[in-house]
C-alpha cells in the first residue's frame, strides 16, 4: 500500500470575512496584524543605537539605498522597470551640489530643492521615452545616464571627473541617521499607502493593461510622468542627501552599483509590496559592507545574489515569508 | 579617414555579429555579452603567456571555453526564464557585471594584459597605411557575415532557427526542439563574440572597461539595424563606424560613445525595431 | 442622424495595407455590426476610429467633431467606449477595483456628484452585468476570474463609463451558448437606453439577429453595406467567407 500525501495549503484563521475587511475582535488579532508593521521600525531603531560607529555610518548608507530600492519597486509596481536608476540619484546629487556650490545655499534649502529639481530634469530626461513600451523603455533608462556620464566627463561641467568637493556638511551623524531613517519609514508607509489608494490604483493598473488605462479615460503618458517623478524624486532626495553627507559629488553619483543594488534588494526581497526591497536592502546592504575588502566586490555580490534568486527564488523573500506567516502547509493524507 | 571608418565598421560588425546571432536564432539578448568578450581575450591571454601554449591552440581553446560557459548559462539559469525577456536581460547583465567585476578585482589592466598581432606589419591601401592585424579583421569579419547570412536565411537549419526566435511554441508544435536550439545559439553568439576578441584585442590592450564598451556598440549596431536582420546589422555597423570615426576627428575622442548612444536613442524615439525590422506600432509604443 | 462618420480610412503597417479607404456611418441608436474573416482589418478600423492609431488618410467623425488622430483617452472621455479583443483585465486588482479605473476618469467626474462613492458604484454595476452581489466574486483579483466574468468586466468598463457610443471587439469570443445567452440581453440594454452599439463578430447567428446594419470587411476594404438580411445574399460576401465555387 503506498503512502499518498499532498501539501495542504490553509489560511491561518485570523482573517475573517473577504480579503480587504478584518475582523478586529481581539488583542491576537490585532497584534497579527501591527506585529509585522510595528517590529521592523523598532528593530531597526535598536540597531541603530546598539551598533558601532563604524556599523552606524553603513545603516546610514544602508537606509538611503533602501530608500532608493523602495523606489525602484514603486516604478516597477507601474510597470517602468528602470535599469539606470544612478540618473535620477545624479540628478538629486549634482542639483544639490550646484546649488550649494555655485549659489550658496545651506543645507536645509538645497535637500528639498534638489528633490524637486532633481525629479523635474529626471522626469523630462525620461519623458520621450514614456511612449516606448517594455524594453524598449528599460533600455533607453540604461543608455540615458551613460550618455551623460560621458558627456560631463568630456566637457567638463559641474566639476567634470573631478567633480564638486567641499560642500557643506550635514550637521553630524546623529542627525543624518535620523533624516535618512525616517524618510525611509515616511517613504515606505506613504507609497504603500498610495497604491492602496483609489489614485494610486491607477498607477498600478498600469502594468497591468495600461491600453486598458487609456481606454478608461485617463492618459497614461500623464500618469507615467506622474510615476516617473515620484519615483525620482524619491532617488533625487536620496542623491542630494548623500552629496552633503559626503560633501562632495562627482562621476560616482552615476556609478553602476546604484543602478544594480535596487535591482538586486527588489528582486531578493519580493516585488511589487514596497516591503520586499526593504528587507532585501537591509539584508544585501550590511552584507555586503562585511566583503569591503575587495571594492568593488560589492557589486559582483549584488549582482551574483541576483541571479541566484531571480532564477532560484524569483518570487522573493517577502513573499516566502509572509506566505508563511499567512498559511499554513501541511501534509494531508490521501486517502 | 574613409579607410579608417571603414575598417572600424568592419570591426563594429565582427563585434556585433555574436549579439545579433543570439538573439536572432533564439531570442535570447544576451547582455553577458562585453563580458565573454573580456574573457575570450584573458583566457587566450592566459594560456598564451602562462601556460605557454602555441597561439592558434589557445585561441582556439578561449574560444571553445567561451562557448561551453554561453551553453551552460542558458541550460541552467536562462532556461527557467524562457520568454521573460526584461528577467532574461537583467540576469545576463548581471552575469556580465560579475564576470567583468571579478576579471577587475583580479587586476586586469594596464599593458602587460596584451594579445600580439596575428602578423605584424602594414601594407598600403588607397594612399594610407593600415596595419595587417586590420586586414584580416576586415576579411574575417566581412566572410563570417556573409556566412551567417547564407546559413541563417537559406539554409534549413537556419530557417528552423529563426522559427524559434519568432514564436517558440510553434516552432515546438512542428517539431523543432527550441531548447536544444536556443543552446546552440548561444554556445555559437558567445563563441562568434571571443573569436572577435581574439581578432580585435590585438589592436590595444584587453581591459574591463571595453567589456561594457562593447556590449553597448554591439547593442547600439543591433538596435539601429533592427534585431531580426543580418543586413541591418551590416548597415548599422557602417553607420555607426564612420560616425564613430568622424566624431572623433571633427569633435572630440571622448565623445565618440555619447555620439553612439545618441544614434540609439534616436532610432529607439523614432522606429525601435530598427531601421530594417519589421514595423510593429502597436506593440512598441502607445 | 449620423452619430458616427468615418470617410476614407486607410493604415498601412511597414507594407501591408490593413485598412484600405474604409467609410461608413452610424446612426444614432442603432446598432451596427463589422463582419469579415480574420486578418480582415476590423480591429485595426476599430483601433484608428477610437484613437489607438493614427490612420495614413482619411477623417473620423463623431456627432459632428473630427476626432481623427486624437489621443484615444480623450477620445473616450468625448464618449466612445471601447472593449478590448484579447482580455486582459487588472490582474492584481479586485474585480470591483476594475471598475474603480474608469470611474476615476475626466468624464465620469464631470458627471458630477450624482454618481456618488466609487466602490459602491463599482459593484452596483458589477450587479447589473452579472457579478452575484452577495458572493465574494466581486472582492476577489481579477486573476482568478473565469473567462465569461472577465468578459463582463470589460462591458463594466463601457458601463461605468457611461459611454455614447460603444464598440465591443468580439465580446463573444470564447463564450458558451449559455453565456452569450446571457450577455445579450445586457446588450440590448443598452441599446433600448438609446446608446449606440458597434459589434465587431464572428458569431453571426447572435448578431444578426439584434444588428439593423451590418458592414463586412475583407482584406482590408469594405465590401459590403446592409441589412442582415441583404449581407446573407450578398455574393461578394460569400466569397469572402466561403470561397469561390469552380466550375467544371
Amino acid at each position: 500500500m503506498i503512502e499518498k500525501r499532498r501539501k495542504e495549503r490553509i489560511d491561518r484563521g485570523i482573517k475573517a470575512c473577504t480579503d480587504d475587511i478584518f475582523c478586529l475582535s481581539s488583542l491576537r488579532e490585532i497584534s497579527y496584524l501591527l506585529v509585522p508593521r510595528i517590529l521592523p521600525v523598532v528593530l531597526v531603531f535598536f540597531l541603530v543605537l546598539v551598533v558601532s560607529l563604524y556599523w552606524k555610518k553603513v545603516l546610514v548608507i544602508t537606509f538611503v539605498m533602501t530608500i532608493m530600492a523602495i523606489s525602484w519597486d514603486f516604478l516597477a509596481s507601474c510597470g517602468l522597470i528602470s535599469l539606470g536608476h544612478a540618473l535620477f540619484f545624479a540628478m538629486g546629487a549634482y542639483s544639490a551640489g550646484a546649488m550649494n556650490h555655485y549659489l550658496g545655499l545651506p543645507v536645509y534649502v538645497t535637500l528639498p530643492a534638489a528633490t524637486l529639481l532633481g525629479g523635474v530634469i529626471s522626469s523630462m530626461l525620461v519623458f520621450p521615452a514614456l511612449r516606448l513600451r517594455g524594453i524598449y523603455f528599460s533600455v533607453v533608462t540604461l543608455i540615458i545616464p551613460l550618455m551623460l556620464m560621458r558627456v560631463i566627463e568630456a566637457t567638463k561641467i559641474i566639476g567634470g571627473t573631478e567633480g564638486i568637493s567641499a560642500l557643506s556638511p550635514l550637521p553630524g551623524l546623529a542627525s543624518s541617521i535620523a533624516i535618512s531613517m525616517t524618510a525611509m519609514w515616511v517613504v515606505l508607509f506613504s507609497l504603500r499607502r498610495f497604491i492602496t489608494s483609489d489614485y494610486g490604483l491607477i498607477f498600478v493598473a498600469l502594468l497591468d493593461n495600461d491600453r486598458a488605462v487609456e481606454a478608461s479615460g485617463l492618459n497614461i503618458v500623464w500618469f507615467k510622468i506622474q510615476a516617473i517623478f515620484i519615483g525620482s524624486s524619491i532617488c533625487a532626495f536620496c542623491g542630494a542627501f548623500m552629496t552633503h553627507y559626503y560633501m562632495s559629488v562627482g562621476m560616482s553619483a552615476f556609478a553602476l552599483d546604484l543602478s544594480i543594488f535596487p535591482v538586486a534588494a527588489t528582486v531578493v526581497g519580493g516585488m511589487g509590496t514596497l516591503a520586499g526591497p526593504l528587507l532585501g536592502a537591509l539584508i544585501l546592504g550590511p552584507l555586503s559592507e562585511a566583503l569591503r575588502g575587495f571594492g568593488t566586490f560589492r557589486i559582483v555580490f549584488y549582482a551574483a545574489l541576483l541571479v541566484v534568486f531571480i532564477v532560484g527564488l524569483p518570487e522573493g523573500l517577502f513573499h516566502y515569508v509572509r506566505r508563511k506567516y499567512e498559511q499554513i502547509e501541511r501534509w494531508v493524507e490521501v486517502k | 579617414m574613409l579607410v579608417y571608418g571603414f575598417i572600424n565598421s568592419l570591426i563594429l560588425a565582427l563585434m556585433a555579429l555574436g549579439f545579433s546571432i543570439t538573439f536572432g536564432i533564439s531570442g535570447v539578448a544576451n547582455f553577458a555579452h562585453g563580458a565573454f568578450y573580456v574573457l575570450g581575450g584573458i583566457l587566450t591571454w592566459l594560456f598564451l603567456m602562462k601556460f605557454g601554449v602555441p597561439y592558434i591552440l589557445s585561441a582556439i581553446i578561449a574560444v571553445a571555453v567561451v562557448g561551453i560557459i554561453g551553453a551552460l548559462m542558458y541550460r541552467f539559469l536562462l532556461v527557467r526564464l524562457r520568454g521573460l525577456v526584461l528577467s532574461e536581460v537583467i540576469t545576463t547583465f548581471a552575469i556580465g557585471i560579475v564576470i567583468l567585476e571579478l576579471l577587475r578585482v583580479f587586476g586586469v589592466m594596464g599593458f602587460q594584459y596584451r594579445l600580439p598581432s596575428f602578423i605584424p606589419g602594414s601594407a598600403e591601401i588607397f594612399g594610407t597605411y593600415v596595419g595587417i592585424q586590420r586586414i584580416i579583421i576586415v576579411a574575417a569579419g566581412a566572410l563570417l557575415m556573409l556566412t551567417m547570412h547564407f546559413f541563417v536565411h537559406h539554409t534549413k537549419m537556419g530557417l528552423s532557427f529563426r522559427g524559434v526566435a519568432q514564436d517558440d511554441h510553434t516552432a515546438l508544435s512542428v517539431g523543432i526542439n527550441p531548447e536544444r536550439i536556443s543552446i546552440f545559439s548561444l554556445t555559437l553568439g558567445s563563441m562568434l563574440c571571443a573569436f572577435a576578441a581574439i581578432l580585435i584585442l590585438p589592436l590595444g590592450t584587453i581591459s574591463v572597461d571595453e567589456g561594457y564598451d562593447v556590449l553597448l556598440k554591439s547593442l547600439a549596431v543591433c538596435i539601429i539595424g533592427g534585431l531580426e536582420s543580418t543586413l541591418g546589422v551590416f548597415i548599422a555597423s557602417f553607420i555607426i563606424g564612420y560616425v564613430e570615426v568622424l566624431t572623433a576627428m571633427y569633435i572630440s575622442s571622448s565623445l565618440t560613445m555619447v555620439a553612439v548612444l545618441a544614434c540609439m536613442l534616436t532610432i529607439l524615439l523614432i522606429k525601435p525595431s530598427g531601421l530594417f525590422g519589421k514595423y510593429k506600432e502597436i506593440e512598441e509604443r502607445i | 442622424m449620423e452619430y458616427l462618420n468615418v470617410q476614407g480610412i486607410t493604415k498601412t503597417f511597414g507594407g501591408i495595407m490593413a485598412v484600405y479607404d474604409v467609410s461608413f456611418s452610424v446612426d444614432k441608436g442603432s446598432l451596427v455590426g463589422i463582419i469579415g474573416p480574420n486578418g480582415s482589418g476590423k480591429t485595426t478600423l476599430v483601433n484608428v476610429i477610437t484613437g489607438f492609431l493614427k490612420p495614413d488618410r482619411g477623417t473620423v467623425l463623431f456627432n459632428g467633431q473630427n476626432i481623427t488622430g486624437l489621443r484615444a483617452s480623450r477620445i473616450t472621455n468625448l464618449g466612445i467606449g471601447r472593449t478590448f479583443q484579447m482580455v486582459k483585465p487588472f490582474y492584481r486588482l479586485p474585480a470591483f477595483k476594475n471598475l474603480v479605473v474608469p470611474l476615476s476618469s475626466p468624464r465620469v467626474k464631470r458627471m458630477g456628484e450624482h454618481y456618488g462613492d466609487k466602490d459602491s458604484t463599482s459593484l452596483d454595476i458589477l450587479e447589473d452585468i452579472g457579478f452575484e452581489r452577495d458572493s465574494s466574486v466581486p472582492y476577489k483579483p481579477a486573476s482568478v476570474l473565469p473567462h465569461g466574468y472577465l468578459k463582463r468586466l470589460e462591458m463594466g468598463r463601457v458601463v461605468a463609463l457611461q459611454s455614447e457610443l460603444v464598440i465591443f471587439d468580439e465580446l463573444f469570443s470564447g463564450l458558451s451558448l449559455a453565456e452569450v445567452a446571457s450577455i445579450s440581453p445586457l446588450i440590448e440594454r443598452l441599446f433600448e437606453v438609446g446608446k449606440t452599439v458597434i459589434m465587431i463578430e464572428h458569431r453571426l447567428k447572435e448578431l444578426f439577429r439584434i444588428a439593423s446594419k451590418v458592414i463586412v470587411m475583407d482584406l482590408g476594404k469594405k465590401i459590403a453595406e446592409g441589412s442582415p438580411k441583404d449581407i446573407m445574399q450578398d455574393e461578394q460576401v460569400k466569397k469572402a467567407y466561403l470561397g469561390v465555387e469552380l466550375k467544371r
